[in-house]
């Protein structure tokens, strides 16, 4: 077998395996357990009905929406009423493929496309997500839909420079914008928010914490807002304006919508364990190399982390309320960008003493 | 790269290029921009060189058109009405371009390597984000400085303009 035709295969391999074993049934199940989560935070029982312990909830659920009647409205714009729930998918999707989602199996590695701009490839794939909504919201032809595309296009963007700017100091210590170097790093010196791990007698380590635990907040804030989750959820909230930029839609497309925001969250939550959690590192545990089952030992860790940061998503959202949207636009703009800038500056002093 | 993947890209990046002109409808014409620029961004991945490629999408797509996008839903543009088309315009739009296309031919058919179409490329393991940073901020560090002072001018210019007057 050629080089080139292995790569492509095993490319193949990996892009169904994490699409349709992990990604898809993940986000299908991350709708169960938020309806869990937030039956138990609110002291409620949650979906049960529907298999053992409501199991099979989102099988039910998915029937539901393929059955309902889609309705598309008559002063809709046709072609970009469609359009806009599949760009509302893909970008989340797609983001996946930089991940380094394990360690190698077989002596392949467990991450799609290992290329040198992965994080800024995260960060505009990323950044077209924001289409699907604003055209969503235009397409619909309809005053609420409309002012939801609107809010959330300003609020993308506005968050998007502290979320670039957040993760710069992770990059000023690994030297590379590969998201596979920042786990190697993180592997040789410890997790970026955890000095006990690796030379932990490093006092200048020590102090190089405080700036990363404040990079992790503000970036793991900004990606509450680039996903539109609670307490950033203005372009839905739903007492303001009826649901926001996805109250025409129906039956299936509705379902993408809400797919999408799952998958936002998943992939967010990989880049968050990748930056700052050590990927599918867990010390004590080797890598790949030394046997098949280590390698899908890594691959479990990584998406058991995936899945810690996902339950705290859904614990943010049942207890926060709302911000306001001015309030919303004055905190991304007057705090979290100050602070990631001057946290950038703070690293960068502390730098030259670790290594 | 292979040369199927250029002509698919290239197509791409040309046909939603025109679509941009052609089409009458505001929203239409930068949606098309935006996957000509991702067409863009494509070719210049397929090259070998990620960060531009990389920063297309991100600059340009990602936040410049969404901003423009921004834009024409809050002025609601309608559709443009269609209008006469203006001959004599028309022609010399058309001479212009070809003049443009033939200029552009002659300079790039005298070039050594063009004659290669397709060359071999430097290879996977060049690190293009190291080196522009490092061409950027090591010989040309303070045309980007005075760059982006200008820029920061421009933006509190901005600013100060479109601020209301307290009264």
């Amino acid at each position: 077998m050629t080089p080139e035709s292995f790569l492509i295969i095993t490319s193949l391999l990996k892009i169904v395996g994490i699409l349709f074993i992990v990604i898809l049934p993940m986000v299908s199940y991350a709708v169960y357990a938020e309806r869990k989560v937030s039956a138990a935070i609110q002291d409620r029982l949650g979906p049960n009905r529907v298999g053992p312990a409501g199991l099979l909830q989102p099988i039910a659920d998915m029937f539901k929406l393929l059955l309902k009647e889609d309705f598309t409205p008559r002063a809709a714009n046709t072609f970009y009423y469609w359009l806009a729930p599949c760009l509302a998918v893909m970008p989340a999707i797609i983001t996946i493929a930089v991940v380094p989602f394990g360690s190698t199996l077989f002596g392949v590695p467990m991450v799609i496309a290992d290329v040198n701009v992965g994080i800024l490839f995260v960060f505009a794939i990323a950044s077209l997500g924001v289409y699907g909504i604003v055209i969503g919201g235009w397409a619909s032809n309809s005053k609420y839909p409309f002012l939801g595309g609107i809010r959330s296009s300003a609020q993308m963007l506005s968050y998007e420079l502290s979320l670039g700017l957040a993760v710069i100091p992770v990059f000023l210590l690994v030297g590379n914008l590969r998201l596979t170097s920042v786990v190697r790093y993180q592997i040789e010196h410890g997790w970026f928010i955890a000095p006990f791990i690796g030379d932990w007698t490093n006092p200048w380590k020590w102090l190089l914490t405080i700036p990363m635990i404040v990079s992790f907040i503000v970036f793991t804030i900004a990606i509450f807002a680039e996903t539109n989750r609670l307490p950033f959820d203005l372009p839905e909230a739903e007492q303001e304006l009826a649901g926001g930029y996805n109250t025409e839609y129906s039956s299936m497309k509705f379902s993408l919508y809400f797919l999408g925001e799952y998958a936002a969250m998943i992939t967010g939550s990989a880049v968050i364990v990748t930056l700052f959690f050590g990927g599918w590192h867990l010390p004590g545990i080797p890598d790949g190399s030394h046997g098949w089952i280590f390698g899908l030992i890594n691959i479990a860790v990584f998406f058991a982390k995936v899945a810690i940061i996902i339950f705290f998503f859904m614990w943010v959202r049942w207890t926060l309320p709302r911000f306001r949207y001015d309030q919303l636009m004055r905190l991304g703009w007057l705090f979290f960008f100050e602070i990631a800038l001057v946290n950038i500056f703070v690293v960068a002093a502390i730098v030259p003493f670790i290594q | 790269m292979s040369p199927f993947l250029f002509w698919i890209f290239a197509l791409l990046t040309l046909i939603f290029g025109a679509a941009v002109v052609i089409n009458r409808n505001p929203v239409a014409s930068a949606l098309s921009l935006v996957v000509s620029f991702l067409g863009l961004a494509a070719l210049f991945m397929s090259l070998n060189a990620y960060f531009i490629g990389i920063i297309q999408v991100l600059v340009y797509a990602g936040a410049v058109m969404v901003l423009f996008l921004f834009i024409i839903m809050l002025l609601n543009l309608r559709a443009e009405e269609a209008r006469r088309i203006n001959w004599l315009a028309t022609a010399g739009g058309v001479a212009v371009a070809l003049i443009l296309l033939g200029q552009i031919f002659s300079v790039i058919s005298h070039l050594k390597f063009a004659q290669n179409p397709f060359p071999p490329l430097a290879g996977l393991t060049v690190d293009d984000v190291r080196n522009i940073g490092a061409v950027l901020f090591r010989n040309y560090n303070l045309p980007f400085q005075i760059v982006g002072v200008l820029v920061l001018v421009a933006t509190v210019g901005v600013v100060l303009l479109s601020k209301r007057e307290p009264r």
